[in-house]
């Protein structure tokens, strides 16, 4: 089984009716999502691009046997939202919400600490596992099956990344779209470590940006733990300290939440950190050659047929 | 979102934490005139006088000064009120240009009437990453730089956590004021100003409150002398008191002037502009223009929609900067299709008619080939890419 979200998860949409999770669910069900249903408090008992729309999530856990939720509520019900997904007893709750309150997501974390689940974001792109389930706004046909599990703060340059992996003729196993906001649910390190106990993840993309210390325990993380390649790329190394960069979590704070010290542990931890984000899929592509996990006539032909194709 | 410390000490206020009274000038004659009613109100004899502007470290440029007569107050309120301050956060720091003082507090002087029998503390609240806590710092060395008391004594730095479901507890509040040294009237003062404090935090969303210094006088009052109070933005639709608070004037205006437009963007030092959907890519693509020999010139995300018109709002934005010499787009297409992206490139740069620097353009994601071609057959000087690397290339020739 994939990491996190598969083609067997139940999943429903919180938000469901809404502009944003009508037409992500719309997107969602075309890549072949297995979406069983929605939330919308009133509108319960309607359908919704042929799909049931429940009033609460309890509603959805017991009618359709909901286990994955996405959340397209708007920021300040988003944390409500959040809640109501772990109290009903769903197991991945994926936030895509930007904008909600830090001291809304404080209670948040505390409320969902000691409920079976895990909560992914919220300001983020979701997660994705190709072929399987895209639970998530990302572009789904960047993404290709394979064995390259990625983890990322941010939207557009996890599509960077995804799909350099693609163009050097590797794939994805699942990639997770951690969030940017100063509280999330899943860290860097925890995606890591789901990646690193997957028998379908071959090698790991780390990436991170400034502010906080999530990389570095991350990083620590592979040094103990790590069997696998990682390759690391932390974005702002040229941003200014003490000033906000689009993500409310991208701030440096003080000398430890830099770009370069964030850099200069991971490579300490053994993982190949790379300088410019146009070398993420080729410093993969090395790592795995080194790490004996790559057969290059394979390679070749994958290459071959993408240039054909085009 | 920062507020002046008078705002800051407002909103305290409101909250019941003692704060240092003051009136605010805008001129030597209304700090004059405030001075005066400062006085009937609050009995004070002296008066200190304290530039408001969004930055730490005022008196070591000069910008509060104590003042012992009406004649003082109106010399020192006629200086400070139109200088550049310069201290070491304004931008550039003690050699930076500085930043225009528009507005002075006339505050009481609450070291009346025996300075030496007074003591500052330090205390502030901020969230915890790590912890997804909030947490209260404080020392009992006050009135200093604490980065500094960090650094050189750590244990004089205590830290208290909150926990987030129950709030703050009346032991820890009674533990601050403990470890702070205080016994009688002031251990009662300081259990109360932390339980008002950490209340006020939690109630107007704050990021940051710092209180430094944070006064026992010599009538064992506690009081906020000065204050750094942080919001955050993301809450302040709970609290349009606060929003309203905001001074544009203490920001960069291109950034006030983007904000209006709904553009994210930050003002930097460098020759490159560049324009990109998303955060993440847009620092990464700030991190490839360093690599190629440049330096940005600003951060900025055009968010999800980057048809003409915002594509036009952005370039104007980027343009205003005499700096930038090159400017790079870079766009990955997930929902946003990149023909319509470059239809808008074209679209704008023919509106604009006159930019004289180079323009390379990278679009990548869904169709991006056609992309390419719309920006190659539109016979306008801008370079196209698809891959990042390519892009980084053309900053490279471009800056040569």
């Amino acid at each position: 089984m994939a990491v996190l979200v598969d083609k067997k998860s139940r999943i429903i949409v919180q938000g469901f009716t809404g502009k944003e999770g009508s037409f992500h669910a719309g997107q969602m069900i075309e890549y072949g999502t297995n979406v069983v249903g929605g939330v919308t408090p009133g509108k319960g008992g309607k359908d919704h691009l042929g799909k049931p729309v429940f009033n609460t999530v309890a509603d959805a856990v017991e009618k359709v046997d909901a286990d994955t939720s996405i959340i397209f509520v708007p920021p300040r019900f988003a944390g409500d939202a959040i809640m109501e997904a772990a109290d009903a007893g769903i197991k991945v709750i994926i936030c895509i919400t930007e904008g909600i309150p830090v001291q809304d997501m404080v209670k948040v974390k505390a409320y969902i600490e000691d409920k079976d689940c895990r909560l992914v974001g919220p300001n983020c792109p979701g997660v994705m596992t190709p072929g399987e389930a895209k639970v998530g706004i990302m572009p789904g046909f960047i993404h290709k099956k394979g064995r390259i599990g990625i983890v990322s703060r941010s939207g557009t340059l996890t599509y960077e990344a995804v799909d350099q992996v693609t163009k050097a003729g590797l794939g994805q196993s699942t990639c997770i779209g951690i969030g940017g906001d100063p509280i999330i649910g899943t860290t860097t390190k925890e995606a890591v470590e789901l990646l690193m106990n997957d028998k379908k993840t071959d090698g790991i993309i780390m990436i991170g940006e400034i502010g906080g210390t999530m990389e570095a325990e991350a990083a620590e993380y592979v040094k103990m733990h790590g069997t696998k390649p990682v390759v690391g790329f932390i974005a702002g190394q040229t941003a200014p300290k003490g000033r906000t960069m689009g993500h409310a979590g991208a701030i440096i704070g003080g000398a430890e939440d830099t770009a370069a010290a964030k850099m200069k542990i991971m490579k300490k931890c053994g993982i190949a950190v790379v300088k410019s984000p146009a070398d993420i899929g080729k410093t993969m592509l090395k790592a795995l050659e080194k790490a004996g996990k790559l057969k290059t006539k394979k390679k070749t032909t994958t290459r071959k047929k993408r240039t054909a194709k085009k | 979102m920062n507020l002046h410390e008078y705002q800051g000490k407002e909103l305290l206020a409101k909250f019941g934490v003692p704060i240092q009274r003051g009136k605010i000038a805008t001129s030597a004659s209304g700090a004059v005139k405030a001075f005066k009613e400062l006085q009937k109100e609050t009995g004070t004899k002296w008066a200190v006088i304290k530039a408001q502007i969004h930055a730490g470290g005022r008196g070591k440029g000069g910008g509060v000064k104590i003042a012992k007569s009406q004649k003082e107050v109106k010399q020192h309120a006629g200086n400070i009120i139109g200088m550049m301050l310069k201290t070491p956060q304004t931008p550039g720091g003690l050699d930076g240009p500085g930043k225009l003082v528009r507005k002075i507090l006339i505050a009481e002087d609450a070291y009346a009437p025996d300075f030496d029998a007074c003591k500052e503390f330090y205390v502030s609240i901020l969230m915890d990453r790590q912890r997804k806590q909030n947490v209260i710092i404080y020392s009992t060395e006050g009135g200093m730089d604490i980065e500094h008391v960090a650094e050189t004594t750590p244990h004089l730095v205590h830290k208290e956590y909150i926990d987030p479901t129950l709030g703050l507890q009346s032991f820890q509040a009674r533990k601050v004021a403990f470890n702070l040294g205080l016994s009688g009237t002031a251990f009662k003062n300081m259990t109360k100003f932390i339980a008002n404090l950490y209340k006020a935090f939690v109630q107007s969303d704050a990021s940051l409150f710092e209180i430094n210094p944070c006064l026992k006088d010599v009538k064992d009052n506690i009081i906020a002398v000065d204050c750094k109070v942080s919001l955050d933005d993301n809450a302040l639709f709970r609290h349009p008191d606060l929003a309203a608070m905001r001074d544009t004037d203490e920001e960069d205006p291109t950034e006030v002037e983007a904000k209006a437009v709904g553009l994210n963007y930050v003002q930097l030092d460098g020759n490159v502009g560049c324009m990109v959907n998303g955060a993440g890519l847009a620092m990464a693509t700030m991190d490839i223009i360093k690599l190629s020999g440049g330096e940005p010139a600003n951060f900025l995300d055009v968010g999800g929609t980057a048809d003409a018109a915002r594509v036009e709002q952005a370039f104007r934005i980027i343009l205003k900067d005499p700096k930038v010499k090159a400017i790079l787009i870079n766009i990955f297409g997930g929902i946003v299709r990149c023909d319509r992206v470059a239809n808008g490139v074209v679209d704008a740069y023919k509106n604009m008619g006159n930019i004289k620097v180079p323009i390379i353009v990278r679009l990548q994601g869904t169709n991006a080939d056609i992309a390419k071609k719309i920006i190659d057959e539109s016979g306008l000087e801008v370079k196209s890419a698809i891959l990042l690397k390519d892009a980084a290339a053309a900053v490279k020739k471009a800056l040569k």
